[in-house]
């Protein structure tokens, strides 16, 4: 089959691989019919998550058909011929974490769970294509792909739903929407979005569900600034306002209420402290710049809420720790704990109270990841989302 | 091991020792770059023969499983399945009171027990110890505690190993790896996962991409080569639906 690997940082090849078989009792086989590039993968890609290696099958966002199951797989949940998405997270549903619906914290879906331990103290849950420190699984931006636990992740999807409108099950609808319900929303609260990538979108429009009367949302990208104001968000361009002047004016020295981090460890900035940041991480110091989140907890109301989506790998040393303590703030993150989303957001979208197929701005064979991946970081050409087709004419492996 | 064979053993390590100290004494006497390396490699060649002599190993670790303390001692109490887990083992076969223990060393050497149970306390504790004249002595204990407020149970396990001196101590030493603790760790983190999900993570056989110089290279940084258990489905061929021990979710 045809697959994408990383084979080096910002060195992305198709490649021609051997299909995946059943390894485990609980594993299925799905034939995928199509995969997206997360902005997850743009951190692996600019080569900042630590533990890939050359050769991973990459790729976290895809759905399928279930073209065989293994032994331990009770029919009645899942069987051959299915159509089914994948969330990226692994989870065994049967371990403490898994029965708290703490999914993305599965004790058992981690293989080399002793690795996490050594940096974390305790692993998260296994992930599909996302570094060998959160399993090694091999992805789903491929033309099959093996699920493990397969009788816990995948949601069956209902005839007459497109894959363009379920795809994002799989990953950035749950993240939004989780990272909105980590934003503690009262109804009519000022929520503040860092971030209008794919994440941010998800997220802007899953805040005003769940009751906020304002949404701010700050990018640099037009094309992203203009996707969230039909949304409803009111905007800031960081590069002509300053962003904490900005929220302290629209909130009427207030603080929005929550503020949420959907932009992660390659945030850019201004000043002294992001080049002490970028310094620091292009000399592997330090995997992460955390200008975001500074500013999360800076801006944030007395009392408020931060919520972190945005991925983050190492350690860092200059997060306000006072303005979090002295203003009391909540802090709430996580791999989004999927299986907790997916129906009900499934719901939604066949009530049509949303096309998550808005946020597409690229439909490509799986051939051309390469190119993806670089317009997709670059925000090239209106690059929002990237869909990727692995059984599309002109697939040619390397 | 009979007692000629463990002359030979002598015979070569005193042959190492002696060697090695040549060869140091050789490589300094031509003082040069080569002449350092040469009594460098020496050295090590002496110091290896010497170490040779009986050696303990003690292991201890812990792990909370989502299971009642009765299934998880009885799944350990039927020694025949601790293979299924505890990476080092190729199998076990009980007869009557006693056990017969086959581990599994570097280049497929194989080392033999035979084991008693010295202590059973039901859905509580286990203990056994390797009989006397076995390839490694050895012994072991398992606990098994309800956690606080249901939840689950606690299992402790403690392994103590006394590898003999010679070439047997040192496939004994290698078996159980730099890091016995880490060893027994991993055991154990197996055997949860077994009885929580009647399956044993694995990445084992995937497909991947080329990994070139690179990708080898972490792969063994991250022990994925040795490290991993082999996925049941490989030696079960048929009947490895056994191996799914609770019902689906
Ligand atoms: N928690 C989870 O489970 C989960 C799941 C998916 C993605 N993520 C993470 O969410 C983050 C966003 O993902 P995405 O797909 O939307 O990525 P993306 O790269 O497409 O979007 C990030 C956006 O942030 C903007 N940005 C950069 N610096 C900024 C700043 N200083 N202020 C405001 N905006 C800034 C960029 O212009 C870009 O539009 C990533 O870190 C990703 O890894 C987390
Ligand atoms: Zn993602
Ligand atoms: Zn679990």
């Amino acid at each position: 089959m045809k697959a994408v690997c990383w084979m080096g940082k910002e060195n992305i090849q198709v490649h021609d691989v051997p299909d995946p078989r059943i390894l485990n009792p609980r594993d299925a086989i799905v034939r995928v019919t199509r995969t997206a590039i997360c902005g997850s993968d743009l951190h692996l890609y600019d080569g900042y998550v630590p533990t890939l290696e050359q050769g991973d099958i990459l790729g976290h966002e895809f759905m399928g058909e279930v073209v065989e199951i293994g032994p331990g797989i009770d029919k009645k949940k899942l069987k051959v011929g299915d159509r089914v998405v994948v969330p990226f997270t692994i989870a065994c549903g049967h371990c403490f974490s898994c029965e708290e619906k703490l999914w993305s914290l599965c004790d058992n879906s981690n293989p080399n769970a002793w690795f996490a331990e050594k940096m974390m103290g305790y692993s998260p849950s296994g992930l599909f294509g996302y570094t060998h420190m959160l399993g090694g699984y091999a992805g789903g931006q491929a033309q099959y792909a093996r699920v493990p636990f397969a009788d816990v992740g995948p949601i069956k999807i209902p005839d007459g739903l497109s894959d363009d409108q379920v795809l994002f099950l799989s990953d950035i609808f749950p993240t939004g929407y989780m990272a909105a319900e980590n934003c503690n929303i009262k109804s009519g609260d000022t929520v503040a979005i860092w971030g209008c990538g794919p994440v941010g979108q998800f997220a802007i429009r899953s805040a005003f569900m769940l009751g906020a009367g304002r949404v701010i949302a700050i990018d640099h990208v037009q094309d992203r600034l203009a996707l969230a104001s039909a949304a409803g968000a009111e905007t800031l361009n960081f590069e002509e306002v300053n962003t904490l002047d900005a929220l302290r004016d629209l909130t009427g020295n207030r603080g929005p209420d929550s503020c949420m981090d959907a932009v992660g460890m390659e945030a850019f900035g201004h000043g002294a402290l992001y080049l002490y940041d970028r310094i620091k991480q292009a000399l592997r110091m330090e995997t992460d710049r955390p200008v975001v989140i500074r500013e999360c907890i800076q801006a944030c109301k007395k009392g408020g809420t931060v919520s972190i989506p945005g991925v983050y790998a190492g350690f860092d040393d200059t997060i306000p720790l006072g303005a979090l303590m002295n203003k009391a703030l909540t802090l709430k993150t996580g791999q989004t704990h999927m299986m907790r989303y997916m129906a009900p957001l499934l719901k939604r979208i066949q009530a049509g109270e949303i096309d998550p197929s808005f946020v597409i701005s690229h439909r490509l064979p799986l051939a051309d990841a390469p190119e993806a991946y670089k317009i997709f970081r670059d925000k090239e050409d209106h690059c929002t989302k990237v869909v990727l087709d692995p059984w599309a004419e002109g697939a040619v492996a390397a | 091991m009979s007692p000629s064979l463990q002359k030979t053993d002598q015979n070569n390590q005193r042959l190492a020792v002696m060697l090695g100290c040549g060869l140091a004494l050789y490589g300094l006497s031509r003082r040069s770059k080569t002449g350092i390396a040469i009594a460098a490699a020496g050295a090590a060649v002496a110091l290896a023969g010497r170490q040779t002599g009986p050696k303990t190993y003690s292991a201890h670790a812990s792990f909370t499983i989502n299971c009642s303390p009765e299934d998880a001692y009885r799944f350990w109490r039927d020694l025949e399945n601790l293979p299924l887990f505890m990476h080092h083992l190729e199998s076990v076969r009980v007869t009557g009171d006693l056990s017969d223990w086959v581990a599994l060393g570097p280049m497929n050497t194989r080392v033999h027990w035979a084991a008693e149970i010295v202590d059973d306390q039901e859905n509580q504790s286990i203990a056994w110890r390797s009989l006397p004249g076995s390839d490694l002595s050895n012994s072991g204990s398992v606990s098994f505690h309800p956690g606080t407020g249901g939840r689950g149970t606690i299992i402790a396990a403690t392994m103590v190993y006394t590898s003999p001196g010679g070439a047997l101590g040192r496939t004994a030493a290698l078996l159980m790896g730099r890091h016995p603790e880490f060893a027994l760790r991993e055991d154990l983190r197996r055997f949860k996962s077994l009885l929580e999900t009647g399956e044993i993570p694995t990445t084992k056989g995937q497909s991947h991409g080329p990994r070139g110089i690179h990708g080898q290279a972490s792969q063994v940084l991250l022990r994925e080569k040795q490290n991993m258990p082999a996925p049941p489905l490989e030696h079960e061929d048929e009947s490895h639906s056994n191996l799914v021990l609770r019902r689906s979710a």
